[in-house]
């Protein structure tokens, strides 16, 4: 497995690094030299799994769709990441990073949001472990995610507008990472995808990797194979991605597919599609693939799901796709609602916009019926119920 | 010999260096700015090339980087806008900017092009030190061009070392842990520049960020070589515009 760890400094191949100024240095130094230790350790990784499992509700389901398989002619399972608390996958990294934090001594938490998912299972887990909490979200994200907005509060965040740029996930996260340097020794942050200095992408990728750990032994019980042909997953930052691929990564079968948001389609200037449109550059941190202008501005994406509205992707998908190790694709905006309309209607679920990506991306596949697909379904679509509602 | 290292020499306290955004408030004030910064005394000036996403920066400098993208300055029209700034005036010049705009613009040239114009040193705030070394060092050398490093109060003493070798021109003291025109107070640094002043780095030093008037410049320089105003003098030309007379009254005010 020792393809998705970064070198001492931080990189996938050229990918990643802590392009930081001086002010975050020892802060980010901390967390370099620390996160692996306690990660490892026994207390933590018995905490992090008790809660995993008593407050988080996993393992999730991994479930056998079968009018999706007559659909499409193979067997579709989705991993229902959707069933977690809060909603999403996201609070499996809150968890980890809070427990993490707690260890280093810090008293108050600050994490940037994009859909809301992730500041809200920030928020559910500073509730439950005391701990002060800010959460940053771009003004557009305030109003196209209001019920995410209103849960943050009632569980006693503090929800700060991000007011620059194209205040969206990309400004949401500058404005976190500059309180975090004006508040440099008490405060964590708890980025919410594989983005970031060095070793954030890592220790959200380690969090995250629970859910290919449990798809693994529940493909085992249920086709007697661990490996299934396609994982399938949705691209912003790329955590819920990378936690799909983790333990499959050049298994030598597993074809891993990331589908990036086309938003309007890749060539309408309106779209948040990193691989198709991006240049190698450095943003939040670390050198990955992003949109920029020739001189080095960086674009402002666009996508209908507030969660994979990011100009970036991680330094791992950089490397897991230059070096052909998974594929990534994007579909639109108008093929992500149909798909997550048309799953509500067969399957009774309703998906997270970002989600709905995943699931779309079936329609451009040519596949055999002994074909195993895993749809890593990130979260539900309850916060995504005005966009679906005009859609309608 | 460099002109920061000449300026040093001549000079061993109260440098005043300014910093501006190139392309802001209109994207030809550059060169004016230069020269009327020159005219009014100052010992340094330095040219931020912006960026779209300043983490380091204050709304002030966040804004006047949007301003300046939006007037459609980029790296190339600067270096283009500075193609003759040696025939009017020989100021220290220090470019300031983030690592993507040169990273596109490609590392190489981007040195070449400084060389080039005859611009003295860089200051790229999100640059680790580990990637200078292994990979800018030789071209920064190669070029004659200082790379200024930055530290700040909680930069451990064994890195400070490392960074003062690292680091040609002077050692940018970043005043208190905050980004850019932040309010912290100044007072209750007066334990980490007494440390900095008892190290005796081999580089002097510029105090700088939250420096906004004159009583902040002159507790600066009782600690160091002197101080690099930002926000408040992109404040006063948004507020002033960029004439002679508002320049002078600017400088003046900080050293009258
Ligand atoms: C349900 C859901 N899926 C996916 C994402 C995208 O993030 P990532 O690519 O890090 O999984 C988000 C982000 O908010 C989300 O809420």
């Amino acid at each position: 497995m020792n393809h998705i760890k970064p070198d001492k400094y931080g990189y996938y191949g050229e990918f990643g690094g802590a392009f930081v100024p001086e002010m975050l240095y020892p802060n980010v130094k901390e967390l370099q030299e620390h996160y692996e230790q306690i990660i490892q350790s026994d207390s933590f990784q018995k905490e992090f799994k008790s809660l995993l499992s008593d407050y988080v509700g996993r393992p999730t389901p991994l479930f056998f769709s079968k009018n999706l398989s007559a659909q499409f002619g193979a067997q579709i399972y989705l991993k229902r990441e959707d069933l977690n608390h809060t909603g999403a996958h996201k609070i499996n990294n809150a968890i980890g990073q809070v427990l993490l934090a707690k260890r280093l001594n810090k008293k108050r938490i600050i994490a940037e949001t994009g859909a809301g998912q992730h500041g809200v299972a920030t928020a559910t887990v500073c509730a439950l472990m005391n701990m002060d909490c800010t959460i940053f979200m771009g003004e557009i994200d305030i109003e196209r995610q209001k019920p995410n907005v209103e849960r943050m509060r009632i569980l006693g965040a503090k929800v700060v507008a991000a007011t620059s740029g194209s205040k969206t996930l990309k400004d949401a996260t500058n404005e976190a990472i500059r309180e975090w340097i004006n508040n440099p020794v008490d405060t964590h942050y708890i980025i919410g995808s594989v983005v970031g200095p060095h070793p954030y992408p890592d220790l959200v990728a380690q969090f995250q990797s629970v859910i290919s750990e449990e798809i693994k032994v529940q493909l085992k019980e249920k086709t007697g194979d661990e490996h299934p042909d396609y994982i399938i997953a949705c691209m912003g930052g790329g955590s819920n991605a990378i936690g799909a691929f983790y333990h499959f990564i050049d298994n030598g079968k597993t074809k891993l597919i990331a589908v990036e948001a086309g938003g309007e389609g890749v060539n309408s200037g309106k779209t948040a599609a990193t691989i198709a449109l991006g240049k190698k550059g450095i943003i939040h941190g670390s050198k990955t693939y992003l949109i920029q202008t020739d001189d080095g501005q960086i674009i402002e994406p666009h996508s209908i799901s507030a969660g994979l509205d990011y100009p970036g992707i991680g330094p791992i998908h950089a490397y897991l796709h230059d070096s052909g190790k998974a594929e990534v694709v994007n579909v639109t905006d108008q093929e992500a609602l149909d798909a997550g309309f048309h799953l509500s209607k067969i399957d009774g679920i309703i998906p997270a916009l970002e989600s709905a990506h995943a699931l779309a991306y079936l329609h451009k596949m040519t596949l055999k019926p002994s074909d195993v697909v895993v749809i890593n379904l990130s979260g539900r679509g309850d916060k995504d119920m005005l966009t679906y509602q005009k859609f309608m | 010999m460099n002109r920061i290292d000449t300026r040093f020499q001549q000079k061993k306290n109260n440098l005043l260096s300014i910093y501006f955004t190139a392309g802001f408030p209109h994207l030809n004030d550059t060169l004016g700015i230069i020269k009327q910064l020159d005219e009014a005394g100052v010992d340094m000036i330095e040219i931020g090339f912006p960026f779209s996403d300043p983490l380091a920066d204050g709304p002030v400098i966040q804004q006047s980087s949007g301003k300046a993208i939006a007037n459609g300055i980029t790296l190339k029209l600067l270096f283009e806008q500075l193609k003759d700034v040696r025939q009017h005036t020989q100021i220290p010049l220090i470019l300031m900017g983030y690592m993507n705009p040169v990273l596109q613009f490609g590392e190489k040239e981007f040195f070449r092009k400084c060389k080039e114009i005859d611009i003295d040193g860089v200051i790229l705030p999100d640059m680790p030190l580990v990637y200078f070394e292994s990979k800018l060092k030789t071209m920064v050398e190669e070029n004659n061009i200082a790379n200024i490093l930055l530290i700040t109060p909680e930069t451990g003493t064994e890195r400070i070392h490392q960074i003062d070798n690292l680091s040609k021109g002077f050692v940018y003291m970043v005043s208190s842990n905050s980004i850019t025109g932040g309010n912290k107070t100044m007072d209750v640094q007066t334990d980490y520049f007494n440390k900095i002043k008892d190290m005796n780095l081999k580089n002097p030093t510029l105090i700088g960020f939250g420096i906004k008037n004159k009583e902040t410049y002159e507790n600066a320089c009782k600690y160091s070589n002197g101080a690099i105003i930002g926000t408040a003098f992109i404040e006063h030309l948004k507020q002033h515009g960029t004439k002679k007379e508002s320049i002078q009254t600017f400088i003046k005010n900080i050293r009258k």
